[in-house]
C-alpha cells in the first residue's frame, strides 16, 4: 500500500512573540506605581459603598494602623506606621509638618491624609489620632476602604 | 584588488525576547494596582476657645447615633440594626410629614430670599451678618432649584472607644448612602437627570439643600489614665 509520507510539522514562528512580550511589558509598565513603603501592620479594610476615589497620589499622606506584622516581636495591640517605621501619637504632628514642608505652599488646603486601618482595630487608637490631626491642621482626611457590593 | 564587500551579519534577535520577559516579569511583580478608594471627610478644626463654639441647637433637630464597645447601633433613643440606619436616617434628614419630634423645615424660595436679605441688610451686628450670608447662600440655591425646604438637621454620631473600625466605617457609609439618597431623588424630580450627571452649580445646589452635617462628639476621656 501506499506508505503515507511523514511531513515534518512546520516549526511555529516566534517571530512575533517579542512584539506582545513588549506590549504586555509597556502596559505594565504604564499601570505600575511601585510600592512605597514597606508594610509593618497587616491591613484589611473596611468594605463600603460611598467611597470616592483618591485624585491626585502625590498630595496624599499615609497614616497605617493596624496590628505588626511581626506579632512575636511587637505583640497584637494595633500599632501606627508612619513611613516605614512604627511610630507613636506624638510623632503624628511632626509627621504632618514634614510632609508640608516638602510641598508647594498653594497646594497645602488641597493635602488629605489617608487612613489606611485594619477594620479589627478599636476607634480609640483612631480617635487620638484624628484628634492629633485637628491639631496639625490636617482636616481633610480619607477613611481608606475597599468598594463592596451594594446590599439590595 | 578590490576586496569583496561581505556582508553586514544580521543581529541575533533571539534574546530579545528573554530580554523583554524579564522586563515584564519584574515590572509584574512590582505592580500595585490597586486605586485607593476610600470615604472622604472633613475633620472638625481644632477648638481653641471652647465656650464660643457651644451653639445650642434644638433636640428635635439632632439625629444622635450611639455606637458602643460592643458594636451595637443607639439611634434617637431605640436599638436598631445597622440595616435600617439608612432609612432612619432619610426619614430623619428629609422629614416628609413634618412631624414634631422630627427637624425644623424652613420654606426657602427666591422672593423669599430676597426678602430677607433686604430686612437683614439694616443690621450691622455680627449675628445679623451671618445670618444674611446664610440667605445669600439660600438665594443662590433656590435660582438654581427653585422653591425647597431646608431641614435644620443635624446628625451627631458618637462612638465608644472600644467600637471597632468596621463598624463605625458602617455607619459612616450608611449615613453617606441617605445623604446620597436623597440627593439622587431630588436630581430626578427638579432635573430628571442622575446627580453625577448634572451640572456643576445644579450639583452644589442639590447638595446645598442636602449639605451633609454629620458632627462627631469630642471623644471624652473615660477612664484614662
Amino acid at each position: 500500500m501506499f506508505a503515507k509520507k511523514k511531513k515534518p510539522t512546520p516549526a511555529i514562528s516566534t517571530a512575533s512573540l517579542p512584539d506582545i512580550v513588549f506590549m504586555l511589558l509597556f502596559f505594565f509598565m504604564v499601570t505600575t506605581v511601585m510600592r512605597e513603603v514597606d508594610l509593618k501592620v497587616k491591613l484589611s479594610p473596611p468594605e463600603a459603598t460611598e467611597v470616592q476615589k483618591l485624585e491626585n497620589k502625590s498630595l496624599v499622606d499615609y497614616v497605617y494602623i493596624g496590628p505588626p506584622m511581626d506579632q512575636k516581636k511587637f505583640g497584637t495591640e494595633p500599632r501606627i506606621q508612619l513611613n516605614d517605621d512604627y511610630a507613636t501619637i506624638s510623632d503624628i504632628r511632626p509627621f504632618i509638618e514634614a510632609k508640608r514642608a516638602t510641598r508647594d505652599e498653594q497646594l497645602i488646603p488641597k493635602l488629605t491624609t489617608s487612613l489606611k486601618v485594619d477594620k479589627e482595630t478599636k476607634m480609640g487608637i483612631i480617635s487620638d489620632v484624628k484628634q492629633e490631626l485637628r491639631k496639625a491642621q490636617a482636616l481633610k482626611i480619607n477613611y481608606s476602604s475597599r468598594e463592596g457590593k451594594e446590599k439590595k | 584588488m578590490g576586496r569583496n564587500k561581505r556582508a553586514i551579519p544580521e543581529i541575533n534577535a533571539s534574546s530579545m525576547a528573554d530580554i523583554a520577559f524579564l522586563l515584564l516579569i519584574f515590572f509584574l511583580v512590582t505592580t500595585t494596582m490597586d486605586t485607593d478608594w476610600g470615604i472622604a471627610r472633613l475633620l472638625p478644626p481644632p477648638d481653641e476657645n471652647k465656650q464660643e463654639d457651644q451653639v445650642k441647637i434644638k433636640e428635635r433637630n439632632v439625629f444622635v447615633v450611639l455606637v458602643n464597645a460592643n458594636n451595637q447601633l443607639l439611634v434617637e433613643g431605640e436599638l436598631l440594626d445597622i440595616s435600617q440606619l439608612k432609612e432612619k436616617a432619610i426619614d430623619f434628614i428629609s422629614n416628609p410629614g413634618n412631624k414634631e419630634n422630627l427637624p425644623e423645615k424652613i420654606h426657602v424660595s427666591p422672593s423669599e430670599a430676597k426678602q430677607q436679605i433686604s430686612i437683614l441688610k439694616g443690621g450691622n451686628t455680627p449675628a445679623a451678618a451671618e445670618e444674611m450670608a446664610k440667605w445669600q447662600n439660600r438665594l443662590k440655591t433656590a435660582e438654581v432649584v427653585g422653591d425647597y425646604w431646608e431641614s435644620k438637621q443635624v446628625i451627631s454620631l458618637q462612638n465608644d472607644r472600644g467600637t471597632s473600625y468596621e463598624t463605625y466605617i458602617k455607619v459612616q457609609n450608611e449615613l453617606a448612602a441617605a445623604y446620597r439618597n436623597l440627593r439622587e431623588k431630588m436630581a430626578m424630580e427638579k432635573f430628571n437627570k442622575k446627580f453625577d450627571q448634572l451640572e456643576k452649580a445644579q450639583a452644589d445646589a442639590i447638595k446645598e439643600v442636602y449639605a451633609q452635617r454629620i458632627s462627631e462628639a469630642e471623644p471624652k476621656n473615660v477612664a484614662g489614665k
